[in-house]
């Protein structure tokens, strides 16, 4: 799966994009967040306020509790501050 | 006749005035256009630019999808937003939203909810860089920008 961080995510993660294998138990967007929180210290730091953090799955907002189904890119941003 | 919203995210300037033709020319059913145009303020000189970030392709789809609910929801005759990214120094244009309308009421409500959904939906952020050369910083999402768009909520 495609992973896209924008703002101060991308900056804590250290990477823009990246591609991940889904482990087969990772079902929803909260799974996803677990699963990327244990990927490295720098993941664990960019996902430590989690409720701070919006998700987009191919492009569209979601909630945590969304299935992942078989988007193919998931995004996480800070809330956004355009205009 | 359905109304197709003109959506662009570009580094670019825009010319508010120019875009504001292209929605009245060859037409005279247009009676209200209503335009707001979202600068970068230098909040009292100690601000040097706002770098806007966004996400390529949502950006686009996410500012269509809240132009389409406002032509769905106001009897709108056209719909112009255009959003900036890259760095922009105080003074100069970030956002442009125009509702072109029979009469003034939709246009003025259709610029005001384009605006409120824009800032709270719309996968664009700020950082601030500072005149005085300190470390710049994101801008905070404010909590009054999610009331602004809560009041378009069973209205």
């Amino acid at each position: 799966m495609n992973i896209r961080y924008f703002a101060w995510v991308r900056e804590r993660v250290g990477v823009e994009e990246e591609t991940i294998d889904v482990p087969g138990n990772v079902k929803t967007v909260a799974d996803l967040i677990a699963h990327l929180k244990s990927l490295s210290e720098n993941h664990a730091a960019a996902f430590e306020e989690e409720d701070a953090i919006r998700v987009a799955l191919d492009q569209l907002h979601v909630e945590p509790d969304v299935s992942l189904g078989d988007a193919r890119e998931a995004a996480f941003f800070p809330p956004m501050t355009g205009g | 006749m359905t109304v197709t919203p003109l959506v662009r995210v570009q580094a670019e300037d825009f010319d508010a005035g120019q875009e504001a033709q292209e929605l009245t020319r060859n037409r005279k059913d247009v009676g209200a256009l209503v335009s707001f145009v979202g600068l970068c303020r230098d909040e009292a000189g100690t601000l040097s630019a706002l770098e806007l970030e966004h996400y390529p392709g949502m950006a686009e789809a996410e500012l269509t999808r809240i132009a389409n609910q406002a032509i769905d929801r106001w009897p709108l005759t056209g719909l112009t937003v255009v959003h900036r990214f890259g760095k922009i120094p105080p003074g100069e244009n970030i956002v442009l939203v125009i509702a072109a309308s029979a009469h003034r009421r939709a246009a003025f409500e259709a610029a005001d909810f384009l605006m409120d959904f824009l800032k709270t939906r719309a996968p664009f952020w700020k950082k601030e860089h500072l005149v005085s050369g300190e470390e710049s910083t994101w801008v905070e999402a404010k909590s009054g920008d999610d009331d602004d768009a809560a009041r378009w909520v069973n209205t």
